[in-house]
Formats: C-alpha cells, sequence, structure tokens
C-alpha cells in the first residue's frame, strides 16, 4: 500500500488542571494507529476512554503531549486541513440555513458564492435534505441536523474523514439509515475514515478494522480485529450473518473487561 | 392565561379610570375639599388631565410645534444608540479575544461601569456644550457598558464545538471573527437591544433636561421654571408613549433579524 493518510505515533495526550498545575490527567498514552488510504477503522472503547481525545489530535484542534502525527507522509502542523470532522455534539451554525452551513466551508475556501451554492445544494439533495436549504437548524430534526453535518464536512471532498460518534443522539432506525448512507457515500468515495463509537454493532458492520482502546486514565491500544466480511454491506442485515456474530463475540470478549474496568472506575470518582 | 386581545379591554378602562380619578380629584370646586384648603392645590400639584390633554392636542395639532423638539430627542436616541453599540461591539469583541487586555482592563471597565453615570452630564455640556452632542456623549456612556457587556458574553459563550468545526471547516481567524464570533455576539446585542435603546432614551432626555435649547427635556424644564405643571405632565405623557412606540419598532426590528433563534413553543408549519 502507498502512505497511509493517518499515522499517529505514540500518541500521548496529557492535561494539565489550569487552576491547579498539580493537578494532571493523562487521557491517552502510548497509541500509535494508522490509518490506510480509503480504509475504514472505528475505535471502540469504554466510555471516558479519550476516544474524542485521539480524534482531536488526528485533526490537529489538539495537540500531543508527546508522538507525532502525520498525514499522507507530512508531519501535521496546526489544523489538518485534509481531514473533514463530525462532531458528536451540534456544530451547525445555528444563524446559518442549512445550506449556507453546507457552503461554509466552501466559503471558507474561497469558493465563488454561485459555485458554492451549486455544490451545496448538490449535497443537500445527496443526503436527502433537497428541500429543506431555507431552514435554520432549529427547525431541523436532529437527523436532519447530522445529515446537513455529513454534507457539510464532504462537501470538501476531505480525503481523511474523522466521525465522533455522529450518531450517537439519534433512534435506532434513523441511525441505520444514516449509517448505510454514509457507506455507500464512502463507497463511491472510498476515502479514509477513522470512526470513533461506543457501539460494537456499528464499528462492526461499518469497518474494515476495529480498534479497541482500554479503559483510561492513560488509554492504550489493546486489539485490532480485521473485519472480513464482503462489501456492500447492509448494516441492518450484516448483524444476522455469522461471522458477524463471530467476530461481536470475539471483540466483545476483549471489550468487556475493559468496560467493566471503565465503569468501575466512574463508580469510584463519583 | 388570556390571550391579549381579550385582556385589552380590561387594559384601556384602568387607563380611563386612572384619568377619571384623576380628574376627579384635581378638577377645582368639584368635589369639596379635603387635602388642601385652598380648591386650586390639588391642580397646582398634580395637574389636570383635561388641560394637559389641551396642551398634548395643542403641540401636535393646533401649534404644531412638538415635532422639532420629538426630531432632537429622537435623533440624539438613534446616534447614542448607534455609536454606543459599535463601540460596545468593538471593545466586547476585542477584550473577549485578547485574554491579556482583559486582565488588564477589567478593574477600569468594572470601576467605569459602577460609576453613577448620568453625573457626567454636566462635565459633558461642558466639552461638548449645550447642543445634541453633549446628550449623544451622556446615552453612549449608558449604551456603551450593556452592549459591552453582552458582547463579552456572547463571545464567550461560543459553543466549543461550533467553532471547532468552522476551524476545521477552513476558516482563519479573520473569518472566525465574521462568521462565528460576530453572529454569536450580534444575538446577545440583540437580546439587550431593549434595554439597550430604552437607555440612550434616558440619555438624552436627561441630557436636555440639565441644559439644552432644543428637545422634549427642554421643553419640560421651561415648564418647571414656570411652575407649569400641565405642561410638565404632558411632556411626561409625550416621553411615555414615544418610549413605547421606539420599544415596538425595536422589538419589530429583533424579530426580522433573529429569525434563526428558537422560540418557545414555535411549531412546525409544513
Amino acid at each position: 500500500m502507498t502512505t497511509p493518510a493517518l499515522q499517529l505515533q505514540d500518541v500521548a495526550c496529557t492535561f494539565v488542571s489550569k487552576d491547579d498545575p498539580r493537578q494532571r490527567y493523562t487521557a491517552v498514552k502510548g497509541v500509535t494507529l494508522t490509518v490506510g488510504a480509503g480504509e475504514f477503522v472505528s475505535v471502540v472503547g469504554p466510555t471516558g476512554c479519550g476516544k474524542s481525545t485521539l480524534l482531536n489530535v488526528a485533526a490537529g484542534l489538539l495537540q500531543p503531549s508527546t508522538g507525532r502525527v502525520q498525514v499522507f507522509g507530512q508531519p501535521l502542523a496546526g489544523i489538518n486541513t485534509r481531514a473533514g470532522y463530525m462532531f458528536q455534539a451540534e456544530s451547525l451554525m445555528p444563524w446559518r440555513t442549512a445550506l449556507a452551513n453546507v457552503m461554509a466551508g466552501l466559503e471558507f475556501r474561497g469558493v465563488a458564492a454561485a459555485e458554492a451554492r451549486a455544490q451545496a445544494e448538490e449535497w443537500l439533495r445527496r443526503v436527502g435534505l433537497g428541500g429543506f436549504g431555507d431552514r435554520y437548524p432549529h427547525q431541523l430534526s436532529g437527523g436532519m441536523r447530522k445529515r446537513t453535518s455529513l454534507a457539510q464536512t464532504l462537501a470538501l471532498d476531505p480525503d481523511i474523514i474523522l466521525m465522533d460518534e455522529p450518531f450517537s443522539a439519534l433512534d435506532i432506525q434513523t441511525r441505520q439509515l444514516m449509517e448505510n448512507e454514509v457507506l455507500d457515500l464512502w463507497a463511491k468515495k472510498r476515502k479514509a475514515v477513522l470512526f470513533i463509537t461506543h457501539d460494537l454493532d456499528e464499528a462492526i458492520a461499518m469497518s474494515d478494522r476495529v480498534v479497541i482502546m482500554s479503559a483510561g486514565p492513560a488509554a492504550r491500544l489493546i486489539g485490532e480485529f480485521n473485519i472480513d466480511i464482503a462489501r456492500p454491506r447492509d448494516v441492518a442485515e450484516v448483524k444476522m450473518t455469522p461471522r458477524f456474530v463471530e467476530l461481536h463475540a470475539a471483540i466483545w470478549a476483549q471489550l468487556r473487561e475493559e468496560v467493566l474496568k471503565g465503569y468501575a472506575q466512574q463508580l469510584k470518582v463519583a | 392565561m388570556k390571550s391579549p386581545r381579550k385582556l385589552w379591554p380590561w387594559q384601556a378602562s384602568l387607563l380611563v379610570a386612572i384619568f377619571v380619578f384623576w380628574h376627579l380629584m384635581t378638577t377645582p370646586g368639584l368635589l369639596p375639599n379635603f387635602m388642601f384648603d385652598n380648591d386650586r392645590q390639588a391642580s397646582f400639584f398634580f395637574g389636570e388631565p383635561v388641560k394637559i390633554m389641551a396642551r398634548i392636542w395643542a403641540w401636535f395639532v393646533t401649534d404644531a410645534d412638538i415635532y422639532r423638539h420629538l426630531l432632537v430627542t429622537l435623533t440624539e436616541t438613534l446616534l447614542a444608540f448607534g455609536i454606543g453599540s459599535a463601540l460596545g461591539l468593538g471593545a466586547g469583541l476585542w477584550l473577549a479575544l485578547s485574554p491579556v487586555a482583559s486582565g488588564i482592563l477589567e478593574p477600569y471597565i468594572k470601576a467605569a461601569n459602577s460609576m453613577p453615570r448620568i453625573i457626567l452630564a454636566p462635565i459633558f455640556s461642558v466639552w461638548f456644550g449645550l447642543g445634541i452632542a453633549s446628550k449623544v456623549a451622556l446615552g453612549v456612556t449608558l449604551v456603551f457598558f450593556i452592549v459591552f457587556f453582552n458582547v463579552y458574553q456572547g463571545v464567550k459563550e461560543v459553543s466549543p464545538v461550533v467553532l471547532a468545526n468552522a476551524r476545521m471547516l477552513g476558516a482563519g481567524p479573520k473569518q472566525l471573527l465574521r462568521h462565528v464570533y460576530l453572529p454569536s455576539a450580534t444575538s446577545w446585542v440583540f437580546s439587550s437591544l431593549h434595554t439597550s435603546v430604552g437607555l440612550a432614551f434616558v440619555g438624552a432626555v436627561v441630557g436636555e433636561y440639565l441644559g439644552s435649547s432644543q428637545g422634549v427635556g427642554y421643553l419640560i424644564l421651561q415648564a418647571e421654571g414656570t411652575f407649569d405643571i400641565n405642561t410638565v405632565m404632558a411632556g411626561i405623557l409625550v416621553l411615555t408613549a414615544f418610549a413605547l412606540v421606539l420599544d415596538a419598532a425595536v422589538g419589530k426590528v429583533e424579530k426580522r433579524l433573529m429569525k434563526w433563534q428558537p422560540k418557545a413553543g414555535e411549531t412546525e408549519r409544513l
């Protein structure tokens, strides 16, 4: 394979409390992760293990305390301009309409307004929101807002797509629809995807490779599974196949311990 | 609660009742004296509604000489509002985005805000003369802090996710200011619009009252000099009505500009 799209080498992130410099928290430590060009990689792990931290490092929003980040062989400095980031929380600008939100990235990059508008309209249609361009985010349902976010991210045609539990706030039906849509769009463009989730089903159904993170603090990667299920997949149907069940059992065996550890830690803090 | 439509007859009759009571209590010779030894004293202290209305009628219709004064007061109000808002917006953005500057200036801003700024009016008269400039200056000092604190708050409360998203979409510092901080801050400015327009109006009238040659505040001051209580009351009524009109106008503007903000209980019409 050619140069990987994204490479994290021995990344550690330690947060220091602003009020009290003695209070430190190491979220992740010694993480080495490679995402090939066109590869769909999921990271699963117990809640609070630093999955989002890892994604922020990959996006360039967060400087790792130690370690290196490389994007297509180049060391990353500042924002990762080749990546699109789909956030877990609401990230649309509430003062812009859906269309204007999708246009935003193109506008920031200096695409002419008419051209940006045409592209944004095309993307809204592609995520099934053709007639909703003039709505403000608060006038859209949660699922529609996620679709808008997806269009906003993909409109820039990034080479790397970072997704942070993008569908965790959605109901199960909408979620499956969105997952299939993302898979369809991904299959057409074959971008590198780093997908964060706590939902093992989702991770297996969508990915080429699933990576397991240990419970925090100082979370690291503790396992890796290749998902050798044929594509194209339907996220609902693939869950019935024997290979899926097998993989699920194997990954869960490893993950369960960490989930219990993470849970115990949260109880201790509370 | 009942709808406002059903309540307005009650509101109107309350107003009529107040005026009838006022009329009965103050008209000389209508009721036997029980408070004052002279039956002209009540009208001397409290004015007579009929004469007040006659005064207002003369101002607006027969003499038509109040428009000049109203125009002056309105000009002062709008100038004070415009300049104060612009300065407050600029200063708020600057200080919110520059921690060092805000750290240094914080005690001074606190001091300037807690100072009873109305007391500056005589100084402004000396500095800027008796024309509209001194009234505008007074209004500006009142409006500035309201807008300043709201903008400051608005910038501080920009959702970090929206901010990170805009950065990932390729927004540079200037674009962040223009497309994220500014819209967020203006929403806070508009939420304080009623207060700041009201204060601009207060600044204008108080400034006129303390020394001027035109404006509604000047009319009141003149009438007070000759113990013409009816004209004073008429001036107060005109100012009140005027303030209500201004407030309604602000409400209209707010509704148009803030349509992206969700309102409680708003349902979707499809």
